[in-house]
């Protein structure tokens, strides 16, 4: 019973880092109607800044943190104004798009593949230990991490922002507005431009700070870690229903408690056949996920 | 011909269609009008099989076919064009009717594959038949430009001409006058009354009120999801119910988009 | 045939292209045709990667194995792929757009994940099966099949290529070639035309699998090693990437395109470390600026008429100072 509710927490912070990269995914998809497959490169950059901020600059983690996360959304931004805003000026088909984040993640990760090699002589780097307390607090015979209480803290927190700044702020509901019908939104003066860049930042920064909260449970950073993210993330979003934010933090929860209890009980090699699988029957069966609208997505 | 029975159609609280019955006789122009929203585009999809009755049955030439398939029911004898026009846009005027007359083709490929007989007599025929098609419907000199790039009074017409490629028994019209002027609309109503000439039924889904006198023999009215009236369009243009659900629309602020 | 193909690779030498490059190259131009046969019936489909590590592993499992020819390991491949890709579209074909993509990028990983497990999973079934534990090797999972002796030859590649070719050819001038561009277009209509759109975009998908599974026969028996990480989600991105680059409008533009893409990082082999970033860039470049492609007859058709109206007016005005 102890090794399920060790598996239980391992697989709630997990799942809160997925869920908050998802995020990212659903936000753009749901304000600009396109997926962005170059936020798993955002991911990436954001435990990239700040592993360089830690570790070259010599700054607290405290402040490191949030430096990054507003790093990854200054990158998320330029994606938009590259890859995707030229396109929509010119009413290329949506498919376009994709391909063009292609690219650009393609370019990002190269980029920081050479970055990589001139700053740390190979493609693998890690954070220091004892950012934040290793020893486990042991709590009625479960030995937790601290690592994981602070990703389950940090992630939720950021999520409640979020909905607050959704619901409740005048940005949040000119999103919400432009994610409606961006026409419309148009013409009731919404700067549609303008909201389009803040859901970017918005989006990056939150997968910057996933990116973050992975590389400090893990320890390990390289510029391949967002492929280890990009797919579990696309299933955490199919699964939650495409558009829906809260059915992305649902899809990164389940997601997570799927690879961490098929690995406790296969071992490693079968968790992506699970997730995969999932990702799979789910897109026959049942394609708008489980909070989306149907009819969107078959032809 | 074509009989509608009882035909409702339901999207979760919202009733499209109520209890529609129809019937559109062998060699005739029947015209469907109604107010914006009333639910006639409805009736159409419901008819070419791009959407299904909740309940009721559609029959055509005796043979139910209420939920079948699009080109199973295009194989049946039923064309359509649509409102937003639906052309194959990147393919020339000729293509479109070249594809238009895909149920006219035995193509099997091994014959493509291989240049034989059939396939070059076969083509040859298709592609003679567009031409006459294109001439037709005086779209002879567009014959090579992407479909797209027509005019739109050309758009039109080449829609309906890749209709009757299909050789027909039933044509479906939806606002097939849309964005004409009087004299394209009148000259649209002559090919209406030649296809009826030759034999061709036709439901046509109209709001230019000329035209529909132009062609239709007899008229019903959808309002609200239901038949409020039918008949000649004499009696329809002189029914008190009619005049209201049309004014009656007018009136109010904003009705059904 | 041979001194043709010798010629060529002459050519091609100053460039940096060996033989062995060329037949790479020519491996890459099969996969264009695979994708382009999906792209030209409008579906984003990224399934080649997939069928690719089909016909390898069934490819070499025939030759290995079975010591078979060659021939008949491509033959193999090419069915089991297609037998394959008959429950895989069905539904999956049902899918629009980016839905459709992913869920094809999720079958990718599906196969990389069967064959890293195969082995193991036919162990475990063996075991519980004759009560006493089973050690089964055949695929090796992620360790890869390894000394594939080099089976293919450049002239069995170009063969391949011309047949495909105008056996594509013949396909756009028929009537399931029609259908297929119909479909494309607009497939409401097309089904109002009578084509029954769920079967035509099964063929479709059938074909473009057999293609990326007779690439990876050839493939596997030119690099004599394969692994599964090879056909994953990074190779689906390339042979996408060969039809972005060449562009889709004509059969021969993703054969310019999957033939330049592999190709150039020989040609600029000082960049080499750079390769990433060159394909990143190319992606980006190529659908910001040159939407068509490279091989984009209508594009280029509307270029001319720009520069000669152009052309026309700048003459009109000097006339008429």
């Amino acid at each position: 019973m102890d090794t399920f509710f060790q598996q239980l927490i391992n697989a709630l912070s997990l799942g809160a880092i997925y869920g908050l990269f998802a995020l990212g995914y659903a936000l753009v998809f749901s304000v600009l109607g396109v997926l962005n497959l170059a936020h798993s490169a955002v991911f990436m950059t954001g435990a990239f800044f700040g592993l360089v901020l830690i570790d070259k600059l010599q700054l607290p983690l405290i402040v490191a943190f949030p430096l990054a996360m507003i790093g990854a959304g200054l990158v998320s931004v330029a994606l938009e104004f590259i890859a995707f805003r030229p396109l929509r000026r010119r009413g290329a088909p949506r498919i376009s798009q994709l391909i063009s984040s292609i690219g650009a993640s393609i370019l990002l990760v190269s980029i920081t593949q050479l970055l990589f090699q001139n700053l740390y002589g190979g493609t693998d780097a890690y954070f220091p230990r004892g950012l934040v307390p290793d020893e486990p607090i042991l709590l009625g015979g479960l030995r937790i991490v601290p690592i994981r209480v602070i990703i389950l803290i940090a992630a939720l927190g950021m999520m409640v922002i979020l909905q607050a700044v959704v619901s409740r702020t005048q940005i949040g509901q000119h999103m919400r507005a432009v994610a409606f019908n961006q026409r419309v939104a148009a013409l009731l003066g919404i700067n549609v431009g303008r909201v389009f860049v803040t859901t970017f930042f918005i989006a990056g920064a939150l997968g910057g700070a996933a990116g973050m909260l992975y590389g400090l449970v893990f320890l390990n950073v390289s510029p391949f870690i967002g492929s280890d993210v990009a797919l579990v993330g696309l299933t955490a979003i199919v699964l939650g229903g495409l558009g829906s934010i809260n059915g992305a933090v649902l899809g990164g929860i389940l997601v997570a408690a799927l690879q961490t209890f098929s690995t406790a009980i296969g071992g490693s090699s079968y968790r992506n056949i699970v997730v995969f699988g999932i990702l799979f029957l789910l897109l026959l069966v049942r394609p708008q996920g489980l909070l989306g609208q149907p009819d969107s997505t078959r032809t | 011909m074509l009989e509608l029975l009882h035909v409702t159609r339901q999207f979760g609280g919202l009733t499209a269609l109520n209890d529609v019955s129809l019937n559109v006789p062998a060699g005739r122009v029947v015209g469907l009008i109604g107010p914006n929203g009333a639910g006639k585009t409805t009736l159409i999809n419901q008819i070419s099989g791009l959407d299904h009755p909740t309940s009721g049955g559609i029959n055509f030439a005796g043979q139910p076919i209420q939920g079948a398939p699009p080109h199973v029911i295009a194989r049946m004898g039923i064309a359509r064009t649509y409102q937003n026009i639906r052309l194959f846009g990147q393919m020339s005027a000729l293509q479109n009717l070249l594809i238009g007359q895909h149920m006219q083709g035995r193509g099997s490929l091994l014959g493509a594959i291989f240049f034989s007989a059939a396939y070059r007599a076969e083509e040859k025929r298709l592609h003679l038949r567009a031409r006459e098609l294109l001439d037709r419907f005086g779209l002879g000199d567009s014959a090579d430009s992407p479909a797209a790039s027509l005019p739109y009074g050309d758009q039109r017409r080449l829609e309906l001409a890749r209709a009757i490629a299909t050789q027909p028994r039933l044509l479906l019209l939806d606002e097939p006058t849309a964005g004409m002027n009087p004299s394209e609309t009148h000259a649209l109503g002559e090919h209406v009354l030649a296809l009826r000439a030759e034999g061709l039924t036709v439901l046509v889904i109209e709001h230019d009120m000329p035209f529909i006198h132009q062609v239709c023999d007899e008229i019903y009215v959808l309002n609200f999801g239901q038949i409020i009236a039918h008949g000649a369009p004499d009696e329809i243009k002189h029914n008190p119910l009619v005049i209201e659900a049309y004014l009656g629309h007018e009136d109010s602020d904003d009705g059904a988009a | 045939m041979d001194s043709i193909i010798e010629f060529v690779i002459t050519l091609l030498k100053p460039l940096g292209v060996t033989e062995p490059v060329f037949q790479f190259m020519l491996v890459s131009a099969i996969l264009g045709l695979s994708i382009y046969l999906t792209l030209y019936t409008g579906m984003f489909s990224l399934a080649s990667a997939g069928f690719m590590a089909i016909g390898a592993y069934f490819g070499v499992a025939a030759t290995q194995f079975w010591h078979l020819p060659l021939g008949l390991g491509l033959i193999i491949g090419m069915l089991a792929a297609g037998l394959i890709a008959i429950p895989i579209g069905l539904p999956v074909l049902r899918l629009k757009d980016i839905y459709l993509a992913i869920a094809t990028i999720g079958f990718g990983e599906v196969v990389n994940v069967v064959i890293l497990n195969f082995d193991d999973v036919v162990a475990a079934i063996l075991t519980a099966v004759q009560g006493e534990r089973v050690r089964f090797r055949l695929i090796e999972g992620a360790r890869g099949i390894k000394n594939i002796p080099r089976l293919t030859e450049t002239q069995y590649l170009v063969f391949f290529l011309i047949i495909v070719g105008f056996f594509i050819t013949r396909l756009h001038r028929s009537r399931f070639g029609r259908s297929m561009a119909a479909i494309r277009d607009d497939e409401r209509a097309a089904a109002n035309m009578g084509i029954n759109v769920t079967y035509v975009k099964n063929i479709v998908f059938i074909l473009s699998a057999m293609l990326a599974a007779a690439a990876g026969v050839f493939s596997a028996h030119l690099t004599r090693i394969i692994t599964p990480d090879a056909y994953g989600f990074d190779r689906a991105v390339d042979i996408l990437s060969f039809a972005v680059l060449g562009g889709t409008s004509t059969w021969v533009g993703p054969i310019v395109g999957g033939m330049t893409l592999t190709a150039l990082p020989e040609t600029l082999r000082a960049v080499n470390q750079y390769r990433g970033v060159f394909t990143g860039m190319v992606l980006l470049a190529v659908i910001l600026f040159l939407p068509g492609g490279l091989v984009d007859p209508a594009g280029l058709r509307a270029t001319i008429r720009r520069v000669r109206s152009r052309l026309r007016r700048a003459a009109e005005s000097q006339g008429a100072t």
